[in-house]
């Protein structure tokens, strides 16, 4: 999913230059639908002291490529709730599981309704989190993420989208009031506007600020100089 | 100054305020300025108040002046380094913070940590949630005015920060856990003063309660102050002990468990009322409830490993994970996209300070002056969660 | 000038009646040093005594135990920088401090530390303490309306509106002392505060403890009054740290900032010294009527002297358990001397009310019973201090609308009831 976007990696410290041993069990199954019910089968009774890879000097090459058929994969999610959904929106929405955690991905056009339908008939009562996820090498740039929770089902959710740069959402505030204040951070952080906010602006940056930091071509040492100039009075605030 | 000023203008011109029906005397109203230097609003949060006389009609939180961009550090740490930055959004929480990202990312790798490791994490993370309610307790009842039980409190917290420090070096930012398992064995000793603690902490907390919770100014105070419905606290996203003083019974420690809370015999205290006076005393049951689980998992501790194994360098596969856990605060969330490299692609933190920080506004609305005071201490928010 | 001293200690008036506009003078200073003095050990007694609830140390650094510590604070609050904001009302901010100090001060002229030892005994003494008393809210009142900011504003809202509802129960109470003074003698009730002391000797009872429960119920409605009256916890809503951050005097700094401390400490003594002289017998001793006789008025004269020596005791205590450390010479040196002069004063005490009794020097007599009033009255105020820390180091603070409801609806049905009953019962048994 992410093998397009990779964001620039920093050279590794010095002597961690083996190929990432992934020891990972391999053959776990992530089917069981409650996150949290994992057996602990993997708790080995060997010691912790013993080095996880022999310093091989060799193998160069290749640091992520094992990781993909050694790791974990999304797999399908069944339940009669997804049945239903399918059945009523069709290809608009997937609904996966990877590592026991549950998502669906829907089509931007369908988020207000589908929110609502996951409020009001499957209970889906409480918004745990609501953020973006910048991929600057997709079409669609931005994904973002509703993590919901249903006190009556003791289960947990996550809605994903995929809009463009410049696009807006239909805004959660009506569904959950907690929304207001998330969907002004992931506005603050990425510039994704949600309609129908009650009152959208930044909420931990200045409101005159510039740029949005969370985004992939923010770097980290970035400032809104002229913001800091004007304000604080100093030159930079590095 | 000027940005000052268009700051609060701005602030102001979207304060969702209705006039008062029938405002007392012909008053005006008054704007005023709580925060970010005031002794009671904990830290730098600044609130602007609408007040007709002392009543008051709205607030409006302005809050990241503790913004230190912690979600974009992390993208630019591994995830071995990024672990001690965690320390520092709930800085009175350290050890849960941590335990929920050292968490996060175990799931993400799909690792367990071993029994003993996951013992001595539940005896720190609940050594650190009586911490945290007592330096809860402390405050809020100095900014209700009883100036006493802060010196008690921190006396107390002193013991506990005492066992941490001897455990891993450090009293506040205790960087405990690592991805993993724990990186230090307990030292010589630890079980036998982590119970001494208990037996020393169990008077002390009656001590707290003597003072404050039959007092009649005390009760007056808290009583129908701040009250949240447990519908209304739902729908703001509120956890924690102020989810649970409106009565609902939700504790992810038993909803969803991790690590291994499962094992052991508490409750969830919960409150009827959901004002002020429920969310004290759901916290101080809280305390007696974490001291149970304490006396259990030292009872229990078993031998062991206390790392799995886990790669030096870690790098999850492609993925993203959920993982919460029960902080002081409340659901303390990691959010964490992999792209298989040794960094997070992105980690979000679901902060429990700043949801919860929310619902100042219909908590407060309508009661005075005082009582704002009242409800930003029972909120028990810490402003390095909210801004991060 | 020995003249002078003996036709004073001769005078069985106060020097205000007398005349002796001299005499006066100094007793306006003696007051007005012995009360910045109390003042300061106050500041020092507060510190420490909060520090011990709160099972702290409190100031230690400045001399021995901190001894030095209000001196400390009194320089660095001269030295610090006298801060007017630019929008405040200058002359009223400049002159708020004086208004609420020279109020607090001025109540201390009627003050009956004896049957002759005061500035004056006005016949409406008791109704010049209270009227004078209440003017030092305006001193607040100006101060937050001068500063031109919210926060003392709204303290100093708060302030006049407490003291508004507490003035009205707290003068009822005073009524019904006032009553007191004059059944079982009809007609002879005064207002002066000598009179109701006098009275209170003369009746043979504290009036704390005439018509029980009546006197004692407006006792404790008067002293709950005073705490509100003096804006001390929990009815410090005025200056509600956690709330207005300081409430009226949140731009005060330095020295008129000390100046209102001054003033708020005075007028915690002057209320005392009320409560003291109406309810508690004023310069009475205890068991002043159950335990008479020469032999127990020897007995009760040597408490100033032992009182002193007390003192001394724990000084030597402390001195002794002082660290032999030559960090510590200092220190241990000028503990040292604190102890020898609280023992030179204690000795000195004792001696006069041994030669008083040994003696038959009229003026030694009359130091000795001087010293024994001063004394006992002190004694009693100082307790009401104590009190007041401790309400501070116990309670929460009440929030404004709460205390306005006790006010209006416990502490006003009570007094009138007690009032009216005051007189029913004084008309049945007088």
């Amino acid at each position: 999913m992410a093998e397009e976007s990779k964001p620039p990696v920093p050279p590794l410290p010095d002597g961690e230059k083996k190929p990432a041993a992934e020891v990972v069990p391999p053959a776990q199954t992530t089917s069981a639908a409650n996150a949290v019910e994992k057996p602990a089968a993997a708790a080995p009774p060997a010691a912790a002291d013993k080095p996880v890879a022999p310093p091989a000097a060799a193998a160069p090459p290749k640091p992520a490529a094992p990781a993909k058929p050694a790791g974990p994969v999304p797999m399908p999610w069944t339940s009669p709730m997804v049945e239903k959904y399918r059945h009523q929106y069709g290809s608009g929405l997937e609904a996966q599981s990877y590592l026991g955690q549950n998502y669906f991905s829907v089509d931007r056009s369908l988020i207000p309704n589908f929110l609502k339908l996951l409020r009001d008939e499957e209970q889906f009562d409480y918004c745990v989190d609501i953020t973006a996820v910048h991929y600057p090498k997709r079409e669609k740039q931005f994904e973002v993420i509703w993590i919901l929770y249903s006190f009556a089902r003791n289960e947990r959710v996550r809605v994903k989208t995929q809009i463009v740069d410049g696009e807006s959402v239909a805004s959660a505030v009506p569904l959950w009031a907690t929304a207001n204040w998330l969907e002004r951070e992931v506005y603050d952080m990425f510039g994704i506007k949600f309609d129908g906010h009650p009152d959208l602006k930044r909420i931990l940056l200045p409101d005159g600020w510039k740029g949005f930091p969370l985004r992939k071509d923010y770097g980290i040492l970035q400032q809104d100089q002229e913001w800091v100039q004007i304000n604080l009075g100093i030159e930079s605030g590095q | 100054m000027t940005a000052e000023t268009k700051n609060a203008t701005n602030a102001l011109s979207n304060l969702d305020l209705e006039t008062p029906e029938k405002p007392y005397l012909d008053s005006n109203e008054l704007i005023i300025n709580m925060g970010p230097q005031h002794p009671a609003t904990h830290g730098v949060l600044r609130v602007i108040l609408k007040l007709d006389g002392e009543k008051v009609l709205g607030t409006e939180c302005v809050i990241g002046y503790l913004h230190r961009g912690v979600e974009k550090i992390a993208e630019n740490r591994t995830y071995t380094m990024f672990n001690p930055y965690v320390d520092r959004m709930d800085y009175v929480a350290a050890v849960s913070n941590g335990l929920g990202y050292c968490q996060a990312v175990e799931k993400l790798l799909n690792v367990e940590a071993p029994p003993r490791a996951n013992y001595i994490r539940v005896i720190l993370t609940e050594l650190n949630r009586i911490a945290s309610h007592q330096l809860w307790l402390g405050t809020h009842a100095l900014d209700i005015g009883a100036m006493t039980p802060l010196f008690y409190t921190f006396r107390d917290r002193e013991e506990i920060l005492k066992i941490f420090e001897k455990y891993c070096g450090a009293r506040l930012t205790t960087h405990a856990f690592r991805i993993g398992g724990c990186q230090y064995e307990t030292y010589a000793g630890f079980e036998r003063e982590v119970k001494e603690f208990v037996a020393f902490v169990k008077p002390k907390i009656d001590e707290y309660e003597e003072l404050l919770t039959t007092n009649r100014i005390w009760l007056e105070r808290t009583k129908n102050v701040g009250v949240i419905s447990a519908e209304d606290a739902i729908a703001l996203g509120v956890t924690g002990p102020v989810l649970r003083a409106s009565g609902v019974k939700w504790d992810i420690r038993k909803a969803l468990p991790y690590a291994n809370y499962s094992e052991f015999d508490f409750e969830i205290p919960i409150g009827e009322n959901g004002d002020t006076y429920d969310r004290y005393l759901v916290r101080m049951a809280e305390m007696r409830q974490s001291l149970r689980i304490i006396e259990q998992a030292v009872e229990r501790i078993p031998e062991g490993p206390i790392m799995a194994k886990v790669p030096k360098v870690i790098k999850p596969a492609a993925g993203e994970i959920y993982h919460s856990i029960e902080a002081p605060k409340g659901e303390l969330g990691y959010f964490i996209v992999s792209d298989g490299s040794t960094q997070p692609y992105r980690l979000r933190v679901r902060p429990p300070s700043f949801v919860n920080l929310q619902a100042l506004d219909i908590m407060v609305r309508g009661l005075l002056v005082a009582d704002v005071v009242a409800v930003i201490g029972t909120l028990d928010i810490v402003l390095g969660e909210v801004d991060r | 000038m020995l003249n002078s001293l003996m036709s004073y200690l001769g005078s069985s008036v106060t020097p205000g009646e007398a005349g002796n506009q001299l005499w006066a003078l100094i007793y306006v200073l003696i007051i007005f040093t012995g009360v910045s003095v109390a003042v300061i050990a106050m500041n020092w007694l507060e510190r420490k005594a909060l520090a011990h609830f709160q099972v702290r140390l409190g100031p230690m650094r400045v001399g021995p135990h901190g001894l030095l510590q209000p001196i400390a604070d009194a320089v660095k609050l001269l030295l610090k920088e006298d801060i007017i904001p630019s929008e405040a009302d200058k002359f009223v901010f400049w002159i708020a401090p004086l208004i609420g100090l020279l109020a607090s001060f001025t109540v201390y002229t009627v003050v009956p530390f004896g049957p002759s030892q005061a500035v004056s005994d006005m016949n409406i003494g008791i109704l010049f303490m209270l009227g004078v008393s209440s003017l030092g809210v305006l001193g607040i009142v100006m101060a937050g309306w001068a500063s031109n900011s919210h926060y003392p504003l709204i303290g100093a809202l708060r302030s006049s509106a407490q003291m508004v509802s507490y003035e009205v129960a707290m003068g009822l109470a005073v009524v019904s002392a006032i009553l007191m003074t004059s059944l079982n003698q009809t007609g002879t009730g005064t207002l002066s505060m000598i009179g109701i002391v006098q009275a209170q000797q003369e009746q043979h009872v504290w009036f704390l403890f005439k018509f029980f429960p009546l006197g004692a119920i407006a006792f404790v409605i008067f002293a709950i009054a005073m705490v509100a009256e003096t804006n001390r916890a929990p009815f410090d809503l005025a200056e509600a740290e956690s709330e207005l951050t300081a409430g009226f005097h949140t731009e005060y700094s330095g020295l008129r900032w000390s100046l209102f401390m001054l003033a708020e400490y005075a007028a915690m003594i002057a209320v005392s010294s009320i409560a003291v002289a109406l309810w508690l017998g004023g310069w009475m001793r205890p068991f002043s009527h159950w335990l008479s006789g020469g032999a127990w008025d020897f007995v009760f004269s040597l408490f100033p002297g032992l009182t002193f020596l007390g003192l001394a005791a724990i000084a030597i205590r402390g001195t002794i358990r002082m660290p032999k450390h030559s960090l510590f010479r200092i220190q241990t040196i000028g503990l040292g001397a604190f102890a020898a002069v609280l023992s030179g004063i204690g000795l000195l005490l004792l001696g006069i009310a041994v030669g008083a009794r040994a003696g038959d020097h009229v003026a030694l007599a009359r130091s000795a019973d001087a010293l024994n009033n001063v004394y006992w009255f002190v004694m009693k105020i100082a307790v009401f201090m104590y009190m007041f820390i401790w309400y501070r180091a116990t309670w929460p603070r009440y929030r404004f609308d709460q205390l306005m409801s006790v006010g209006w609806k416990v502490m006003l049905p009570i007094s009138l009831g007690v009032l009216i009953v005051t007189a029913i019962v004084g008309v049945i048994v007088g």
